[in-house]
């Protein structure tokens, strides 16, 4: 009873009321473990709540500059995904010398080099334009990984098929092998662009009024750590977590057999 | 229908697959290449269909030259119908939109103009009812059904199949073969490499036996399979025949 209670396995599905229970009894544990954890910490929210237009509006330009680097890193990542497909040598190496390079590299050095010294001397300071320009190369070079990895993963079989019929080139990736590779990249697209998200945290560096960097002055003002970070975490949270969700139900979407 | 090759070579690296074929053929319907695995038959069917490219020599098309560079390639490619051994469907289209892309992408159909032609396909190949299925969702014996619907829809000057009944059990393989003895009655014509020598027997005009990348004999179909002239067509068709 026990046993089929707690447990789950292909042999011996649990029935749905016992999996909602096991969550909502874990969730309960885990909030509860928190609170016990952080009661004590948390000593008074007014200070910090004076301050909730400022993360308001820091979260909201969160989000746009999410948004923004999102569809701007999925046009480097596909750019050099093409590059690293060229059969033009030059341009072939210099999509790897890009990938490796915002790779290899930790993004807040990258941040400091692109505004401070390329982005100064062609006369770029927008901080705003500059940082989802920063978050877009870097997000971009992973991007451009995954897409080469699904184009990479569809067999040659198709591409003939494809010749066979009498498609170009241009309309064979459009028609053919995009709508294919487009489901091996999603998961780990939506893996990369939740990280996105965090990632622009990271331009607070930059004196970005985004959401960290809203959390960050209220911190230096109420000196209330733990109640200018939590609502911080709480935020990205609310942005995370849709697109792992929206990510689940597209991929339900494009699933088939190949 | 009239096929000829010209000093036609073929090298994968050091390994010569087609080794300076040349030939003549005219057949009115179908031309049915057999021989040994490895002996060439599929790698000189794909040079017929433009899709490998020869390291030299001519092929001509009823006297029509094809052409060696990509774009002109394409429209050859246009004219003909290619059916594979692995069926080489899209798998992230229904069975109607396989045979709808390229009527629409490649010989610019209107979207109804081809969902019409594609059905009437269909059905005359009895794939009516799976229209909607993804390829996942078909039998072998259906998939290639649908993969020569496609082939049939572009009205091909030329069908090619390279070995359609290879992946199938003898049940979907009689299914296929049946709807390709059809297209002959309609008045198709085809080039099919195939391992069924029942079914060449049966079916071929002509029979090119293609061994060791040369193409050995050429003959009409009752005479070649009575009395093979060359040692090689005899050792290998009695050895087919033996089981």
């Amino acid at each position: 009873m026990i046993a089929r209670a707690l447990f789950d396995s292909p042999d011996r599905p649990a029935s749905r009321v016992a999996r909602f229970v096991n969550l909502l009894v874990v969730l309960l544990l885990v909030s509860g473990g928190s609170y016990a954890l952080l009661a004590q910490s948390i000593s008074d929210w007014s200070p910090v709540w004076a301050y909730r237009a400022s993360f308001l509006q820091g979260w909201v330009t969160t989000i746009w500059l999410s948004v923004l680097s999102l569809i701007c890193s999925l046009i480097f990542g596909l750019i050099a995904a093409m590059a690293r497909r060229s059969s033009f040598m030059p341009l072939r190496s210099l999509s790897v010398i890009y990938v490796e390079l915002i790779r290899g590299t930790p993004l807040l050095v990258q941040i400091y080099f692109f505004f401070y010294v390329v982005f100064d001397k062609v006369g770029l300071d927008n901080r705003y334009i500059a940082g989802v320009l920063i978050l877009s190369l870097f997000t971009g070079a992973y991007i451009a990984e995954m897409i080469r990895a699904g184009i990479e993963s569809i067999p040659a079989s198709q591409w003939e098929s494809a010749r066979a019929i009498g498609l170009s080139t241009q309309q064979t990736y459009r028609l053919v092998i995009f709508p294919q590779a487009f489901r091996q990249i999603l998961p780990p697209l939506a893996g990369q662009l939740a990280s996105l998200v965090k990632d622009s945290s990271l331009l607070s560096v930059l004196g970005l009024s985004e959401f960290t960097q809203s959390a960050l002055q209220v911190n230096s003002a109420t000196y209330s750590t733990l109640e200018s970070f939590l609502p911080l975490a709480i935020g990205y949270l609310i942005l995370t977590l849709p697109i792992s969700l929206a990510a689940k139900k597209l991929e339900a979407l494009f699933r088939y057999e190949a | 229908m009239k096929l000829e090759f010209k000093n036609v070579e073929k090298s994968f690296g050091p390994h010569r697959v087609i080794r300076d074929i040349s030939l003549s053929v005219e057949f009115s319907h179908v031309l049915c290449l057999i021989g040994p695995s490895g002996g060439g038959k599929s790698t000189l069917l794909r040079m017929l269909a433009g899709l490998e490219p020869l390291s030299s020599g001519e092929i001509y098309l009823d006297d029509t030259r094809q052409p060696s560079d990509e774009v002109s390639l394409r429209h050859f490619r246009k004219r003909l119908g290619v059916v594979f051994q692995a069926y080489n469907l899209f798998p992230h289209l229904s069975a109607l939109e396989n045979v709808v892309l390229p009527l629409v992408e490649v010989h610019r159909l209107s979207r109804d103009d081809a969902n019409k032609r594609a059905r009437s396909v269909l059905e005359r190949l009895r794939l009516e009812k799976e229209e909607a299925k993804r390829p996942s969702a078909l039998s072998g014996g259906q998939k290639q059904r649908v993969a020569i619907a496609r082939a049939l829809a572009i009205h091909p000057e030329m069908l090619l199949f390279d070995e359609p009944t290879s992946a199938l059990d003898p049940e979907m393989t009689a299914e296929v073969l049946d709807v390709i003895a059809e297209l002959k009655k309609e008045d198709r014509k085809f080039v099919m490499v195939t391992h069924e020598m029942g079914f060449a027997r049966q079916i071929a005009d002509v029979v090119a036996f293609i061994a060791e990348g040369k193409v050995l004999e050429i003959a009409d179909a009752p005479s070649f399979f009575e009395s093979p002239k060359s040692e090689e067509a005899k050792l290998f068709l009695s050895k087919i025949l033996k089981y």
